[in-house]
């Protein structure tokens, strides 16, 4: 499985970024490679309008399975986000991505 | 004719406070049309009662897709500078709270599958009381711009009321474009203020609006004897008129509070009221020569 | 790290003043973010040293090269906004009509036309005088309040509060019910609903307040100037109880909020002990709920 992190660093003690449309970065990790990588998405902040669709645009084209946030994606990124079908889990705000990925193994998050 | 829009840099200062009296007030001798453009939070409604004679939904154009001819080109997405169309692997998705209307997605389409459709953004009501009459437009919530519905509404006072003579616009607070939007086209800005810091700071912001939009504008203070003088010290010194006083009374304050208006019960808010009508007296006569 | 937001819906609440007094409360553990850019008062109140500033810069206006330009007419038949007139004999963009959408500069057949990033504000980062930080910004006039700057604003008051390790971002929050607030709610633990007991207060709050519930944010509520109108304050109050919103302290109208204000001092260095003493509970109760 594929599993997207929103994150304000890029590795596994990075802090997760509770809010979608504006995360600073994405961090991906491939369950099956065993491979730890990034997006940038600081980009965003200079983005007056439309930064939900934006960002959820970016996400989409890594074709992930799972996307773990804190908050949840806002409405108008939640509504690109639906069209792929992709598992979202929140309450990961105040975690690490290490320990948000091992919250959603326990099944402790909540689904979105 | 005289279109006046009130205005204020800092909210809270009295702005509709001041129109709905003022519209009131004139509309005992004449026909008044005041119009609320504070589209967010629009307040004027709640001191003036007249029977609802029209009422109808105001919509913005946005694009719809449709997918028969499209080829997934991306030129929509491209073009579109407010980032309200995203691509995916085999849709265009539309965002219209993002949308600005600026149609270029749509006719640049090479296939013309993104018709411009109506979108409603809020509602316009419509409401007389005797000679007052009165219209206020609301944005509905979840709409992100005044815009739109604060230009809809001028064109719609323009046509329905074109032989009406006295135009008021209780305008939005602040500086930004919705305030930009109400107060370009009009004769004259009376700019509602309060005598403290926070109403000093702000009304420089307002000042600065007003000259770049070149507009003729005045002052009227209002809860006149709190704080200092660094108001009055200002206008004097940028030889901007003070038409009116309003004392600070907490009498003034209770009526308020209460959703009426001011004029008949307190004495010392009508004398200035006086003053404001009789500038506008003056001024219209000076118009018509 | 939690954020406390501070709404009102309809400004002369006295909002800024009450975020203001919390901000003297929280003193150092809080950072300050004032995101009311369209009308910024609390530096007023505060004491900042405008230590760092920076350009802000958010969208874009049309400019056309009149060297360039043919005068074919054709981005003045596109502009859906009526922004570029014929002066004195030129093609020329308005700033405050255009929107910033492209059209014209996409369609031009000589590339006469280029798209100009703005400058609409600055913002700052300050040293107030509770030894805390606080970010701020203005606006400049006629600019697209987008709620850009505001996130700007929000984002740099939270990044300084990790670094400094500090708890609380106390956000002075924007009016209205459109962009801006929006922004300003996004990402907050709890709200704080300024009112007071008036026709126009109660109708504002129930406005924006709708907004708050359609993020399912947990929020609170002072009545202010309680005692103007006790049949609309008891109504305020009931509403707060069907609504399940915490009802935080009820201050009554007291002109030392005007006084305080006049002085450049908030209400927690003012005479008033009552009203010291409501807010200390206020901000105790809202430490406490979160």
């Amino acid at each position: 499985m594929k599993i997207v992190f929103t994150a304000k660093a890029t590795d596994w003690d990075a802090p997760i970024d509770p809010r979608f449309g504006r995360t600073e970065y994405f961090v991906i990790y491939d369950e099956e490679r065993e491979e730890l990588f990034s997006v940038d998405n600081r980009a965003i902040a200079d983005v007056a309008h439309g930064a939900g669709p934006q960002t959820a645009q970016k996400l989409f084209e890594l074709k992930p399975d799972v996307l773990i946030t804190g908050n949840g994606p806002g409405g108008n990124a939640a509504r690109v986000l639906a069209q792929g079908n992709i598992k979202i889990y929140v309450g990961a705000g105040d975690m690490t991505v290490k320990e948000a990925y091992e919250a959603f193994e326990k099944y402790e998050l909540k689904e979105f | 004719m005289l279109k006046i829009a009130v205005a204020s840099g800092k909210g809270g200062t009295g702005k509709t406070t001041l129109s709905t009296n003022l519209a009131a007030y004139l509309a005992e001798r004449g026909s008044v049309i005041l119009t609320d453009l504070d589209v967010e939070e629009p307040n004027s409604g709640l001191f003036i009662h007249g029977e609802l004679i029209h009422q109808e939904d105001k919509f913005k154009m946005v694009p719809q897709w449709k997918s028969d001819r499209c080829t997934l080109c991306g030129n929509c997405r491209e073009v579109c500078n407010f980032h309200a169309i995203v691509q995916l692997a085999d849709e265009i998705m539309v965002f219209p709270q993002l949308c600005h209307s600026c149609y270029a997605c749509s006719e640049l389409c090479p296939t013309n599958s993104l018709p411009m459709i109506p979108e409603k953004m809020g509602e316009l009501r419509e409401f007389q009381a005797d000679r007052l009459s009165f219209v206020e437009s609301k944005l509905d919530i979840g709409q992100e711009q005044a815009v739109p519905l604060i230009a809809q509404t001028l064109r719609y006072v323009d046509d329905e009321y074109s032989e009406v003579d006295l135009k008021i616009f209780d305008s939005p607070p602040g500086t930004s474009c919705p305030v930009i939007e109400a107060t370009k086209n009009a004769d004259l800005v009376i700019l509602v203020t309060e005598p403290t810091p926070f109403g000093l700071h702000d009304l420089k912001l307002a000042v600065e609006t007003m000259r770049e939009l070149k507009k003729a504008f005045v002052i009227v203070v209002n809860r006149h004897g709190i704080g200092n003088n660094d108001v009055i010290d200002y206008c004097n010194a940028e030889n901007i008129p003070v038409i009116a006083k309003i004392p600070n009374s907490k009498k003034i304050a209770e009526i308020y509070s209460r959703g009426h208006l001011l004029y008949e019960d307190v004495p010392e808010f009508k004398a200035e009221l006086d003053r404001v009508v009789d500038f506008i007296t003056d001024l219209n006569r000076e118009a018509s020569r | 790290m939690k954020e406390i937001v501070v709404i009102s819906g309809k400004g002369g609440t006295g909002k800024t003043s009450l975020t203001a007094s919390f901000a003297v409360l929280g003193a150092r553990d809080v950072i300050v973010a004032d995101c009311d850019v369209d009308a910024a008062d609390m530096h007023l109140l505060l004491e900042p040293d405008f230590k760092i500033a920076e350009n802000f810069y958010s969208g874009v206006i049309a400019k056309i090269d009149q060297d360039i330009c043919t005068k074919c007419g054709k981005c003045t038949d596109v502009c859906r906004f009526d922004a570029i007139p014929i002066v004195d004999s030129n093609y020329v963009v308005q700033p405050l009509d255009c929107e910033g959408c492209g059209y014209c500069a996409r369609i031009c057949p000589v590339d006469a036309i280029k798209m100009e990033l703005q400058n609409v504000g600055d913002w700052y980062i300050s040293t107030i005088k509770t030894d805390s930080t606080m970010v701020h910004a203005r606006l400049g006039i006629g600019a697209e309040n987008s709620g850009k700057l505001v996130a700007k604003v929000k984002n740099e008051a939270k990044r300084i509060a990790d670094e400094q390790q500090k708890d609380l971002v106390l956000v002075d929050g924007s009016p209205g019910i459109g962009c801006p607030v929006v922004s300003s709610l996004s990402g907050a633990s709890f709200v704080v609903l300024v009112t007071e007991p008036t026709v126009s207060g109660f109708h504002d709050l129930e406005r924006v307040y709708q907004l708050v519930k359609k993020f399912g944010i947990k929020a609170g509520c002072i009545i202010n100037k309680a005692d103007l109108n006790p049949a609309i304050r008891h109504e305020i109050q009931s509403w707060i109880q069907a609504e399940n919103i915490a009802a935080i302290a009820e201050l009554p109208y007291d002109e030392e909020f005007t006084r305080a204000m006049t002085e450049g001092k908030t209400i927690m260095e003012s005479e008033s002990e009552l009203l010291k003493s409501i807010l200390t509970d206020a901000w105790q109760k809202i430490r406490d709920i979160l």
